[in-house]
């Protein structure tokens, strides 16, 4: 008996456990999930690459002339992704406020990009085409809408991934404030 | 009769679910994804990695067992860089240096990736401490 008395706080144990798996589902249940995956290239240079354009009329577009001595935007998107219809308007909102856009086209044929274009309207400079998305597979993206903010110098700034909302648009403007 | 009713009644359901390939657009296959390469000790190194290699749409699957497009991208890509000579760790690396650790299915051993490595030992620890009583001989 005398040994046991020391243990007896052995007991608590179990209980313990059971509360601290209990807090573990709490936690997930009441913290949102986040099954994005993030690129792994914040902050370093963009991959080497040159792909040609996406559609007649534009063109195609390569690291270099995302490394320019000007901050701006680099938006993956595709004709057949719903929410890249749904950010287009910001798109061209970020065009007005003086934001400079390029774009890479994932898995796309040039007349459905044009439709795309022709319907929602224009805000890139230049479009590469990525048919094997061996591009989107160096920046460390994932899917489709993605955003980076790339530095003058072609260094990867910020992803923002999803469709842009109306509160990215100033979000993205100062990052590229931010970048200057 | 009627169970036979039902299963066309859900197989219809399904057959106007959009299918998610739809959604994924289209483009060519980079040729390596599907094609095994020649020397099958490569072969057999290439499949190893793509085994311990997450799909970044499909995100329980490895990228030997995903039909994703981008599935088939990694896969090329490791054929490709086992082709060139590089050591399978290296391809890991790679891969890792792009998407982080959540890519690979074999957490490196720190962080709280040790914690995993450590757990199994530090439970049986924890229950042979518990238990400790039950070896000692009755007095």
């Amino acid at each position: 008996m005398g040994a046991g008395m020391n243990r007896t706080w052995l007991l608590w144990l179990p209980l313990a456990v059971v509360a601290f798996i209990g807090g573990l589902a709490i936690y997930g249940l009441v913290v949102p999930k986040d099954d994005m995956v993030h690129s792994a290239m914040v902050g370093r240079k963009l991959p080497e690459f040159a792909l040609p354009p996406a559609t007649v009329g534009v063109a195609g577009l390569s690291n270099r002339d995302l490394a320019d001595g000007k901050p701006r935007l680099l938006n993956i998107f595709a004709s057949w992704c719903i929410p890249c219809k749904a950010e287009a308007p910001y798109l061209e909102a970020l065009k007005k406020s003086g934001a400079e856009i390029d774009a890479i086209a994932i898995r796309d044929k040039p007349e459905d990009v044009a439709a795309f274009l022709a319907e929602f309207g224009n805000p890139f400079r230049r479009i590469g085409s990525d048919n094997e998305m061996a591009v989107q597979l160096k920046l460390g993206s994932s899917g489709v809408p993605e955003t980076y903010v790339i530095g003058g110098d072609g260094t990867i700034l910020y992803q923002h991934i999803g469709d842009i909302r109306a509160e990215h648009v100033p979000m993205l403007l100062e990052k590229l404030r931010e970048a200057q | 009769m009627m169970w036979r009713l039902l299963l066309l009644a859900s197989v219809l359901l399904l057959a106007a679910v959009p299918q998610e390939s739809m959604a994924q657009g289209s483009g060519p296959t980079p040729e390596l994804a599907n094609r095994q390469l020649t020397n099958p000790a490569q072969e057999k190194a290439a499949t190893q990695v793509m085994h311990a290699l997450r799909c970044i749409q499909c995100q329980g699957q490895s990228i030997a067992d995903s039909d994703a497009p981008m599935a088939a991208t990694m896969r090329a890509e490791v054929r490709q860089q086992i082709a060139d000579g590089k050591k399978p760790d290296a391809i890991r690396q790679w891969m890792i240096e792009r998407y982080g650790e959540w890519v690979s299915f074999e957490p490196d051993m720190k962080g709280s990736g040790l914690l995993l490595w450590a757990a199994p030992l530090l439970l049986l620890l924890l229950g042979l401490f518990m238990a400790r009583g039950l070896f000692r001989r009755k007095s």
